[in-house]
Formats: C-alpha cells, sequence, structure tokens
C-alpha cells in the first residue's frame, strides 16, 4: 500500500540514501527480455560494462541478468561479441 | 521601558535596517534594475562589518532564487529581494523554494509589469505570483515593512509552517518615502528570532534527496501535504503576530479593521493605498456616512475565516485591487478571492471590486469617496449592476482620474 499524505515524508525528501536500488525498474521493462546462453558465454563483460542500468551481475566466471532492474533496452544483446545474450519475448517464459 | 530610537526610514531602508537584525547567513540578489535601495543598503552593511553576511551579486533573479534556494537547504537563513520583472523571472524558482519547505524571505516593492515599460507601483507582480506556495503579506507603511519583515523570518522558520515568505510593500509610494521608524534593539530581535533550526539540511554525514522526481504515484500526496501546512500556517502566524504585538506594543492583524461599528458599506484595501482610503473614510463618517474600512493584511493564505467574521452584517463591500488579472470574471485577484470565500455565507454583503491605481496611477481621496458613493447606492438598491469597474483610468466604463 503507498504512503497517504499523511505518511509520505516531508516535502518528499529522500531521507535514506541509496534506496534508488529498491525501485524496481523491472516492472516497466520492454515486452522483451535478455536471456543468456552460458554455454556461449566467455566472460568478456562487455554487456556488464555497457548495460547502463546496473543490471548485469558479475559472479564468479559467469554473468546474470538482474530482472528487477532490467529494463529490457537490449544493449547488452547488442553488444554481445559472442552472441550469447539474445532478446527474447516476455511471453515465451523462461 | 526605554523609549525606542526612531529612524527616518523609507520602506526600502526599513526592509534593509530590520534584515540585518534578522542577521541572514545569505543574501542574494541581482543588483540593478528592477532592484531597489534594499540590496544597496545591505551590500553596504555587509561591506562595513555590520552585516556578517555572505552577499552573493547573481547575474539574474531565476539565478537569486535559485542561490536562496541553495544556501537555505544547507540551513542557512537566506534573503533576497526584488520588484516587478525580477519576480516575473523569478517564477520557475519561486515553486521549487516552496516546494522544498525553505523558509526564505523575500522583500517586494510592488510595481507594474511591462509593457508598456513602466516601473511604478501596482501589485502585478505579486498578485501574479499568488499561486506560487508562498505566505504574502502586504504592508502599509515603513513601519509595517520593519515590523513584518522581522515577523516573516520567525514564521517562515517555524517548524510548523516552514514556507517562504514574501514581504510586500508598494514600490516608490513606501519604497522611497521616509518616514519615522521605531527600530527595536538587537538585543529585542535577537530574543523574538533565534538562530535558524534546520529540519533536514544537505549534510554528508546524513544525507538527504531533495527534490527529487514525483511520479504520478506520489505527487498528489507531496502536494497536498503542502497545502494542508500553508493552510495551517495561518494558525502560527496569528500566534506570531499576538507575540510580537504583546512584546513590543503592536496591535498588527491578519485583518485590520478601521471604523466599522454600525458600518454599512466598507472598503477592503491592501497595502500603501489604505491610509489614503482611511481618510476618505474619515471625511463620510464626518457626515454620518455608515462606512469602515478593512485592510488585508495576510493574501496567502487567505484569511477565509477572519474575512468572513469582519465583512458579517455589511450590506456592501467594495474591493479595491491593484492589478487586473485580465479575463477573469472579477477584475482582479483579490474580489475573485472575497467573493468566492463569501459565496456559502448566508446573508453575504454585495462585493464590488475597483482595480485601482495601475501602474503608479495617482489615487487620491476623492477617488476613494466616488467609491464609497457607489458602494453607498448599491445598499439603497440592495442590487449590483456590475462586478467591478477601474478606478483612476480615462474613458466610458470607468471611473476617471
Amino acid at each position: 500500500m503507498l504512503e497517504t499524505w499523511e505518511e509520505v515524508t516531508f516535502a518528499g525528501y529522500i531521507l535514506e540514501p541509496g534506496n534508488a536500488e529498491s525501485y524496481k525498474t523491472g516492472d516497466w521493462r520492454s515486452r522483451q527480455k535478455p536471456v543468456i546462453n552460458q554455454e556461449k558465454c566467455t566472460f568478456c563483460l562487455l554487456c556488464w560494462i555497457y548495460c547502463p542500468d546496473g543490471a548485469i551481475i558479475r559472479k564468479e566466471g559467469e554473468v546474470e541478468i538482474d530482472y528487477y532492474h532490467c529494463k529490457g533496452c537490449g544493449i547488452c544483446a547488442y553488444e554481445c561479441p559472442s552472441g550469447a545474450i539474445r532478446m527474447r519475448s516476455e511471453m515465451e517464459g523462461e | 521601558m526605554m523609549a525606542r530610537k526612531v529612524l527616518a526610514l523609507n520602506g526600502d531602508e526599513a526592509a534593509a535596517y530590520a534584515v540585518k537584525q534578522c542577521k541572514p547567513d545569505v543574501i542574494a540578489a541581482y543588483p540593478i534594475t528592477p532592484q531597489t535601495i534594499i540590496v544597496e543598503r545591505l551590500s553596504d552593511f555587509v561591506a562595513d562589518g555590520e552585516l556578517d553576511a555572505e552577499f552573493i551579486a547573481v547575474e539574474s533573479e531565476h539565478s537569486a532564487m535559485s542561490a536562496c534556494i541553495g544556501a537555505s537547504a544547507m540551513g542557512a537563513r537566506a534573503y533576497t529581494a526584488t520588484a516587478s520583472q525580477g519576480l516575473a523571472l523569478m517564477y520557475e524558482m519561486l515553486f521549487v523554494a516552496s516546494s522544498f519547505r525553505l523558509p526564505i524571505v523575500m522583500s517586494v516593492a510592488n510595481r507594474a509589469l511591462n509593457s508598456p515599460l513602466n516601473i511604478w507601483n501596482d501589485m502585478s507582480d505579486t498578485m501574479g505570483a499568488r499561486d506560487c506556495g508562498w505566505i504574502q503579506i502586504y504592508n502599509e507603511n515603513s513601519q509595517e515593512v520593519y515590523d513584518f519583515t522581522i515577523q516573516a523570518f520567525r514564521i517562515a522558520e517555524d517548524h510548523r509552517v516552514l514556507l517562504p515568505v514574501m514581504v510586500c510593500h508598494d514600490g516608490f509610494v513606501v519604497s522611497h518615502s521616509t518616514e519615522g521608524v521605531e527600530v527595536l534593539s538587537d538585543g529585542e530581535v535577537d530574543s523574538f528570532l533565534p538562530p535558524r533550526d534546520p529540519v533536514y539540511p544537505l549534510d554528508v554525514e546524513k544525507p538527504v534527496t531533495i527534490g527529487c522526481v514525483g511520479v504520478p504515484e506520489y505527487y498528489p500526496e507531496i502536494k497536498y501535504q503542502q497545502e494542508v501546512a500553508t493552510k495551517k500556517s495561518i494558525e502560527t502566524i496569528k500566534e506570531i503576530l499576538r507575540e510580537f504585538n504583546e512584546s513590543f506594543g503592536r496591535s498588527y492583524g491578519i485583518v485590520e479593521e478601521y471604523r466599522t461599528d454600525g458600518a454599512e458599506v466598507a472598503l477592503l484595501t491592501i497595502g500603501s493605498i489604505s491610509g489614503t482610503a482611511k481618510e476618505a473614510v474619515d471625511e463620510m463618517r464626518a457626515e454620518g456616512k455608515p462606512v469602515g474600512l478593512l485592510k488585508l493584511r495576510l493574501f496567502r493564505p487567505f484569511p477565509i475565516e477572519a474575512l468572513r467574521k469582519s465583512l458579517s452584517g455589511l450590506k456592501v463591500v467594495g474591493v479595491v485591487d491593484r492589478h487586473i488579472s485580465f479575463g477573469s470574471c472579477m477584475g482582479g485577484a483579490l474580489n475573485m478571492e472575497v467573493r468566492a470565500a463569501l459565496y456559502e455565507m448566508k446573508d453575504r454583503p454585495h462585493v464590488m471590486g475597483f482595480p485601482t491605481g495601475l501602474g503608479g496611477r495617482d489615487i487620491r481621496v476623492e477617488h476613494f469617496l466616488k467609491i464609497i458613493d457607489e458602494l453607498l447606492m448599491i445598499a439603497e438598491q440592495d442590487a449590483l449592476e456590475e462586478e467591478y469597474k477601474v478606478v483612476g483610468c480615462r474613458g466610458p466604463g470607468c471611473i476617471g482620474p
């Protein structure tokens, strides 16, 4: 439930720094999402560098998509030199 | 009590003297036309070491307000002054200041807006800025300018208010007219106005974000919160006014009544023109006519309850605006507001508007006598033919100069 006018912070100030992280930008993703084929991925990290939303999570030897924040812009898929990232319709499922 | 000092000050100097005693941390102002003497005096005070403030001479009024917003967000006591076109250029930032709930104080010497080019007095500037979320106080003379500049800081910074305040006085008629002003001692001002206690100052140790995006899911709640704060501020303003009156022997109100006992018709005025209108009321009273006057000090927030109380029982009210709200139904904003405020009142008086003294046109006692004649006629006929009539203008449909 969203806050009432009595509950919102004073003049809409944000009193907790860095809370943009909890803002779910993934819920207004365009109707496609990037999916990684881990077998093709060479861990070159170009997707991690190019993602404008920091929605590529770098893990031990592999990358993962953070769908909570990913807006589906497709830049990672465009930049991936080994064709490991493909944009797929949201309708298709995982 | 020791007699207080009386200084010969014009309205601008009275504002500057009061601001000096209120010890602002930052003064940001555009230094040339349409600026008035206020910041000239303040820059003297700073240069002479009488006032320890950061004086920022900015390149425009938009920047002046922006600098005040930044300073105030840091927790500083910030002040600026402007007039006419200068206020118009600030317009965008006025909303930002009030929406951030920053207690900035600004003096405005009321002047007409171009075109034709005119630097003289009317209230086109601040009346046009009436929906910017600022508290607006209108003053009749230098003494009031002095007293209400000090109160403005106290009102703005009160934690129950936290809104910017415009302290208005008429250009030239007040801003450049020298009068005796009884000033308080520095100690008295200090005791009335403690240093600012900011609520959420910008601080790297305790970061806050001010002015973030307000998506449609949040914007209305944030704006309604501001509206409630603005409306509620009237109670705090009254309380502070009472304290000022009691501490320093003044008798101000948010709506002031003059010879309203037994009055059937009344003028409702704002600003310096009230003095001239009171003369006319005295003349009419001497002839036995049942005439009184109400002076509105506070325009934002609009003192609905006080006004309804003061106007109840009257047959006719003549509202004297100092500008034209072009194409509106009632001539000027004050008339619109007064009529709207009275609409749901039983036995409400007839209300007629008189936009007066545009662009510095001199309005004298005889003009007010003509207005009062009109009001008495309406009272007799118990009917209003026109919603408003411009006073001090040649040609048909107007009350001539």
